[in-house]
């Protein structure tokens, strides 16, 4: 008999349009393409999203996050119009009102403000893909008071990869997927580059190398990891200087490389006595000098055919000056580093150690290899192929997020330099514009001038107690205390403590608080309780304690009913943007990338994209970079920026389609009208490849140097040696010793001279007050969610509806807990009742849970049942901005003493067994909120097309 | 019809590949977004915003941790959708000819509008490859996007199911499994590639590849003392290791 | 197995219709007229009762008639033509019986035949399934006509044949239950199979797909306490065998019968609750539901 079936039509069509532009659900920023068809009305809607083949950052795949676009963009948590409060701050009642009106109330907020005291301005945003613009607002507006987010999230990884190599992990560097044999991957967050990740590993998958992961917890990549390393948090440090320790002590490390492209050769001054004791000897011109082993004598590091010599030192009026090399042999030679010495605090065992410091050595030198690519170095040295070594690194939160967490990612970066596998074949490479060393970025500028701009951009790279943010009185001049001497390096702000700094007038009351997309009063605060009540207080008077407070937002967060003035943003498919140069790059190793956003629908509520509300209130405010001479509006919109707006001569937001003497040129180049609409038939996005040759050893590569000068990265070539030693932690500790005008409270110098060791070190970090709490808890973010943003997608919140607290087996043994069995889990700070499950493939003191999953009721446009308002569950309870009190009558903050950053991972606790709580729902349980939107439809039947 | 062909004259399926897979569910939701749009009905959602979200998914990744007789626990993910079986319960069961499996490439596919939504065939699948969308009452499956392999409206390269061509970390892969010189048959035998249940008699289509052997770095006592001579010291203390460094860098 | 009401409803109540319907067409009682027509009619409501009862879960029963198509493979489409054939015929031949008081036996005992196969038919959708080891035996459908035609005697006053199908039915489910008590371990499907981690370790199901729940956790995940299970098994066999042999033991009386009918029907919808509620589809294995 024959086989009977229907026949299909197997060419269906797939879209009337596809629309190709650039995702924005996380940090990844992936080109999408945004299949667009006609509805029964006629009316282009968005059909499906997928990824864009031809974009640098995906080529073609998207992650669960992208292709639930489509709910993201539809969300009826989306907001609709500008509001202002009626009800009483957090109860989330709102009245609609005009544009013009928000405006105008804007205006009468911050007109006198900046007419008389800029810095009563506090301008901080959260998830915001345009902190140059962002942050030129601020500069122009003149207050001193502006950050993004990295303070709690980036910074130490950020700032230690500069400090160090000129570049970092996170989206700024990458392994060099196609070579690399052995990836070793330290705990990463899952928004960061999180497909370009997902696709090296497939790559080296494919090819048969090999990962190593070091994380507490197995999960993610650790759980395709061939081997996993479950080292106890905080102590990673101690892990990666134990293996240098080995690596240094066999010898197995690149002598060559340290020689040539870092500090290890250049001589330190010696002299006890000296004000510059500990500082790198320069010559006339200010070069660090090394010897040169050709000649014996001192010489200039960049000097032509000059070999420094790792071994020699120099005397000088009985005074010897060796070379930073010799300090860190012995410094790491030390036994206190060798591996019986550190097995026991981090949780892996002594032979561990060693093996996977040989398999580090194996693969580096056994397996290194020439890559037939011709080259000169900076010193005019002419080499016919380059080395590689292929052992890459790669980290992020997990090993940053803890109060010794800068010296950690030193550390890390000091064992990938000694084994010459930064920016070789198979190492770790950075992504353009980096690299770029620490000298070539910014120094923070905080100088306030009433109706100006601030001296300079507020945020950049410290070197040493001059370019503190101080005022001339010593005291911080940044209500979020950045710069100053409690944490000197903070390079990306301390948005973490705005609130509460802000709240205690502390260094000083503002008088608005202006935040875009940060969702301050849930997931984005520690002490989340504490935060809602310090935006909610009001002083003797009856006025809030915070006085003014506006907020932007696309969507009905947890932080709109803290506000006063709401401006709506539109979703990222109604809108302009550009994923500058100038700002966070979406650069491959090979390439130089931008990309823009565009609106591929238009908004059909009553909102506009921030940045545009932001070009109208700068020009109404009459701000210099937003107003033309005659003082009419400078930017129509964001679009006009992007277009038109120059940083410096030739160099705008986009780099792409800039007009050149013979026409249209990549990198730099005047404004081009029409040069969105050559992105838009690019595909949303610019690339160009760095000509082969100069893409390895980019930092000492003279082909390179040129390329990214004429690519506008660069004003000339800045070539520069790694610094494994940090000449600005140095300076630091010689105010600490008391030397130099600029001199820290007596109570810090200390922990000044104690933390800011110019060789990375390991230290406990505090532990006053956690007597009793003995377990860590951590949080990650699910793969499939973006901070609080994934619970208003009808289907990722499927994925995520709730998030357990995860408990390795011998601690729920040893609590005689079982999997749905509910646990109070506290901290010196707070308590949680929270559900429980099993996870064996974890550390075994510690547990963790989802991040971020647990909402308010009434926020996000869900149900008040919503399981992520009764089962879910924020850890942010349990952590504090600032340490228990010691007693000595101060407050310490939970961070990093270098970097300010957020010391969020440092949390220790105690468990218990409860009873399920009598509502099942986990605690604290707090009083629902209003929606602002309403709430969201009982069924989806999805379709479009018909 | 829903006797099975006697011959199918391809295979179309999927390779998993449960050493890459990080469980990051792009697949499901691109594989929710194309069905969503595209093939018969849309997947459902009910209660999407409210207490109780449920909605009909054509692919979930599942995970579990398996713990070894010695050293640590290991968690693999587990994407599961139809298998497009040679012997498909699922098309045997069913009383209207609605489940089919296609004779020229062996899909097995639901046509919607014979089918009454009786839900036996999901009695019969072993695997929980269908689900019956409760807003239109038809059983809905995996169709290995057989609205894209052949769609001449879709650029060649892109002629693949969505969840494949999303996937990031390569974990998929889409082929013809009755040709031994397919790259997916290829990857099936160099891999070992294995059938889920295979003592269900349902001869799955797709495959698994199972995940490589974990850990040698702590258990492989064979790999530590190979690696062990690696770290022989050269010194043990700085004016050894200066002196050592000073002879090593005469030879550089 | 999710034990839908509307399922156990249909095999309960059809089974006993279609058991009626079999003793009817084998002339058990040999009844015309009147009294034919009250049992027919009782037949036919419990029948074709349970036949639409089961209609209510599906999707589309609008397309219902489809369902004859496939007869050659599905056991569910053969069960609508045995069902359809047996109601037809016995409509025939009741027609016979009480309005010409002709008993027209060719026809009745095809009738039977062919209600005897629509409890058949029923039953192996059931017993097919190797997903549900607990059913997939034998002894499913002996399960189901056992009950069916220890049921159809009760009905039809077969006082003797009754009592020795009854205890025989419930020798049956006995056997049945301890079985399927075995059947999953003995399946040789586990988390090893079902993952093909097995040679690894111990297989543990971690985070589920999907925090919330769907149609396959709706579906075949039910999962019921032991204890209540064997409470439940004890009230089902004693209403179903051992209350009516008891019954009919005592001597014949109206009201007996009835007692016996009704204890028995609780017993047969108590069993048939259990046969899904108890029924474990390898599927949960994924969930770690087994």
């Amino acid at each position: 008999m024959t086989h009977i079936q229907p026949t299909l039509d197997l060419s269906p069509k797939v879209s009337d349009e596809v629309r190709k532009t650039t995702c924005y659900m996380c940090a990844c920023r992936c080109g999408i393409n945004v299949h667009m068809k006609k509805d029964p009305l006629g009316d282009l809607k968005v059909a499906y999203i997928e990824g864009n083949r031809d974009h640098p950052v995906n080529k073609g795949v998207l992650c669960a996050k992208g292709s639930a676009g489509i709910m993201q963009h539809n969300a009826p948590s989306r907001l609709k119009s500008p509001m202002k409060r009626v009800g009483e701050r957090g109860e989330g009642k709102f009245e609609d009102i005009s544009w013009e009106e928000a405006y105008s109330i804007a205006e009468s907020w911050l007109r006198p403000i900046r007419e008389t005291n800029p810095e009563k301005l506090a301008f901080f945003t959260g998830r915001d893909q345009s902190q140059s613009f962002t942050s030129l607002w601020a500069q122009s507006f003149g207050t001193p008071n502006y950050a993004a987010h990295g303070g709690f999230c980036s910074v130490n990884m950020a700032a230690a990869g500069i400090y160090t190599m000129g570049g970092a992990f996170w989206e700024f560097g990458q392994p060099d997927w196609d070579h690399t044999k052995l990836f070793m991957l330290f705990g990463v967050a899952e928004d960061h580059d999180s497909n370009p990740i997902k696709m090296g590993i497939g790559k080296i998958k494919k090819r048969g190398a090999r990962i190593i992961g070091v994380n507490p917890i197995r999960t993610g990549y650790n759980a395709v990891a061939d081997d996993w390393v479950g080292i106890t948090p905080g102590t990673d440090g101690l892990f990666i200087l134990s293996m240098i320790h080995c690596l240094m002590k066999a010898g197995k490390i690149d002598l060559h490389y340290l020689a040539q492209y870092t500090d290890a050769a250049v001589l330190i001054n010696g002299d006890e006595k000296s004000p510059e004791f500990g500082l790198k000897l320069r010559d006339d011109n200010g070069k660090e000098l090394v010897i040169d082993r050709n000649t014996g004598k001192p010489a200039p590091f960049d000097k032509k055919g000059v070999k420094p010599d790792l071994a020699a030192t120099m005397r000088v009026a009985g005074v010897t000056h060796r070379p930073v090399f010799h300090q860190m042999a012995d410094m790491y030679l030390d036994e206190q580093y060798a591996p019986e010495a550190v097995a026991d605090r981090c949780g892996i065992s002594a032979k561990r150690i060693r093996t996977l410091a040989a398999e580090l050595a194996r693969v580096a030198f056994d397996e290194a290899f020439e890559l037939e690519h011709e080259w000169t170095d900076f010193r005019g040295e002419h080499h016919t192929s380059m080395t590689g070594r292929p052992v890459s690194f790669h980290a992020m939160r997990g090993i940053s997020a803890h109060a010794n967490g800068f010296q950690t990612c030193r550390a890390l970066h000091t064992l990938q330099i000694i084994l010459g596998t930064v920016e070789v074949p198979g190492g770790f490479r950075f992504k353009p514009p980096y690299p770029k060393p620490a000298t070539a970025h910014p120094k923070p500028h905080c100088k306030v001038t009433p109706n100006a701009p601030l001296d300079g951009p507020h945020l950049g790279f410290v070197h040493g107690p001059d370019d503190l943010a101080l005022k001339e009185d010593g005291s911080p001049a940044r209500i979020d205390k950045a710069f100053t001497w409690e944490n000197p390096m903070s390079s990306h702000g301390l948005m973490h403590m705005v609130i509460s700094n802000a709240y205690a007038g502390d260094p000083y009351k503002i008088d608005t608080l202006f935040m875009y997309m940060a969702n301050m009063s849930w997931n984005s605060s520690m002490n989340t309780t504490g935060v809602q009540d310090m935006l909610t207080d009001k002083d003797e008077s009856g006025e809030y304690v915070i006085p003014r407070i506006i907020y932007s937002d696309a969507y009905s967060s947890e932080m709109v009913a803290y506000a006063d003035l709401i401006l709506p943003d539109t979703t990222y498919l109604e809108r302009h943007d550009c994923i500058s140069l100038l700002d966070r790059p979406i650069c491959e190793a090979d390439a130089v990338a931008d990309a823009i956003r565009w609106p591929v629908v238009e908004p059909d509520r009553n909102v506009k994209g921030f940045q545009s509300a932001l070009c109208d209130l700068g020009a109404r405010l009459g701000l210099p970079a937003f107003t033309n001479v005659d003082g009419s509006q400078k930017y129509a919109d964001y679009a006009d920026y992007i277009v038109n707006h120059e940083r410096r001569p030739g160099v705008g937001p986009l780099a792409g389609w800039r007009m050149g003497e013979n026409g249209l040129q990549g990198g730099r180049g005047s404004p081009n009208e029409s040069q969105l609409d050559n992105y838009i038939e690019n595909g949303g996005f610019f690339v160009e490849h760095i000509p082969d040759g100069a893409n390895y050893y980019k930092p000492w590569n003279a082909d390179y140097q040129d390329w990214a000068v004429k690519m506008g990265l660069y004003d000339s070539p800045q070539p520069y040696l790694f610094s494994l030693y940090s000449e600005p932690m140095r300076k630091f500790q010689l105010a600490a010793e008391g030397h130099g005008e600029r001199q820290p409270p007596d109570h810090l110098r200390a922990r000044i001279k104690e933390k800011m060791s110019p060789l990375p070190i390991w230290y406990e970090t505090d532990q006053q007050g956690n007597e009793g709490f003995t377990v860590t808890a951590l949080t990650q973010r699910p793969m499939a969610m973006y901070h609080s943003w994934g619970s208003q997608n009808a289907w990722l919140r499927q994925l995520h509806g709730c998030n357990p607290m995860y408990l390795p087996s011998n601690l729920m043994r040893e609590h005689d807990l079982s999997d749905g069995d509910w646990a109070e889990i506290t901290s010196p700070h707070g308590a949680i009742t929270v559900p429980v499950m099993e996870m064996a493939a974890l550390n075994a003191n510690t547990i963790w849970t989802w991040n971020a999953i647990g909402k308010r009721k009434g926020a996000w446009a869900l149900d008040e049942k919503a399981p992520e308002a009764t089962k879910g569950f924020l850890l942010n309870h349990l952590i504090h901005e600032l340490l228990p009190p010691k007693g000595d009558g101060l407050r310490w903050a939970n961070s990093d003493p270098i970097t300010g950053q957020a010391a969020w991972f440092d949390l220790k606790v105690a468990i218990k067994k409860v009873a399920a709580p009598a509502d099942a729902q986990s605690q604290p349980n707090m009083p629902p909120i209003n929606s602002p939107v309403g709430k969201g439809p009982s069924e989806l039947k999805w379709k479009v097309g018909q | 019809m829903t006797q099975l062909p006697t011959h199918t004259e391809k295979k179309l399926g999927l390779v998993i590949d449960l050493d890459t897979c990080v469980g990051c569910h792009a697949c499901v939701i691109s594989c929710k977004g194309w069905n969503t749009e595209n093939y018969g009905a849309p997947l459902s959602d009910q209660d999407p915003y409210g207490a109780d979200p449920s909605g009909t998914f054509l692919n979930r990744v599942h995970s579990y941790e398996v713990q070894p007789a010695q050293g640590d626990a290991q968690l693999i993910h587990f994407p599961k959708s139809c298998l497009h079986c040679e012997d498909a319960p699922c098309v045997t069961v069913c009383p209207t000819g609605a489940s089919y499996k296609r004779v020229e490439d062996g899909i097995v596919l639901v046509n919607e509008s014979d089918c009454i939504g009786c839900g036996l065939c999901a009695w019969a699948c072993p695997y929980g490859a269908r689900e019956m969308d409760a807003a239109e009452g038809v059983m809905k499956k995996c169709t290995l996007c057989v609205d894209r392999i052949y769609n001449e409206n879709l650029p060649e390269v892109d002629r693949e199911p969505s969840c494949v061509r999303t996937c990031p970390s390569n974990a998929r892969h889409f082929g013809d499994l009755g040709d031994p010189n397919s790259d997916v048959s290829k990857l099936v035998a160099e891999r070992g590639g294995m059938d889920l249940m295979p003592e269900q008699g349902t001869k799955p289509v797709n495959q698994y590849l199972p995940p490589r052997l974990k850990d040698r770095l702590a258990q492989d006592e064979d790999q530590i003392d190979i690696l062990a001579p690696y770290l022989a010291p050269v010194a043990t203390e700085t004016k050894g290791f200066l002196s050592w460094l000073d002879k090593t860098l005469e030879k550089l | 197995m999710h034990p839908a009401p509307s399922v156990i409803f249909f095999s309960t109540f059809s089974g006993l219709g279609f058991g009626l319907l079999i003793f009817l067409g084998l002339g058990m009682p040999a009844t015309t007229g009147f009294s034919a027509f009250i049992f027919f009619a009782i037949a036919y409501l419990l029948a074709v009762g349970g036949l639409i009862s089961s209609t209510f879960h599906l999707g589309h029963p609008e397309r219902a008639l489809k369902a004859f198509s496939q007869w050659r493979s599905s056991w569910l489409s053969r069960e609508a033509w045995c069902a359809v054939a047996a109601l037809v015929l016995m409509a025939i031949y009741g027609a016979g019986l009480v309005f010409f008081g002709q008993r027209w036996t060719i026809i009745g005992l095809l009738g039977a035949i062919a209600s005897l196969g629509t409890v058949f038919t029923t039953s192996m959708i059931y017993g097919q399934l190797k997903t549900i080891p607990r059913w997939n035996s034998p002894l499913t459908p002996a399960n189901f006509l056992s009950l069916c035609i220890a049921g159809g005697a009760l009905m039809a006053g077969q006082t003797t044949a009754a009592i020795i199908l009854l205890a025989i039915a419930g020798a049956i489910q006995v056997a049945t239950w301890l079985r399927g008590d075995t059947a999953f371990a003995d399946s040789g499907t586990n988390m090893a199979t079902a993952t093909g981690l097995g040679n690894i370790g111990t297989v543990r199901a971690f985070e589920p797909p999907h925090t919330g729940t769907n149609y396959l956790l709706r579906e075949f995940v039910h999962e019921i306490g032991r204890k209540h299970a064997q409470k439940l098994r004890i009230i089902a066999i004693v209403l179903m065998a051992v209350l009516p042999i008891f019954f009919l033991l005592i001597p014949f009386n109206h009201i007996m019968a009835l007692l016996a009918v009704v204890a028995h029907v609780g017993g047969v919808l108590t069993a048939r609750w259990l046969f899904f509620a108890e029924a474990e589809h390898v599927v949960g294995l994924y969930y770690g539901k087994r």
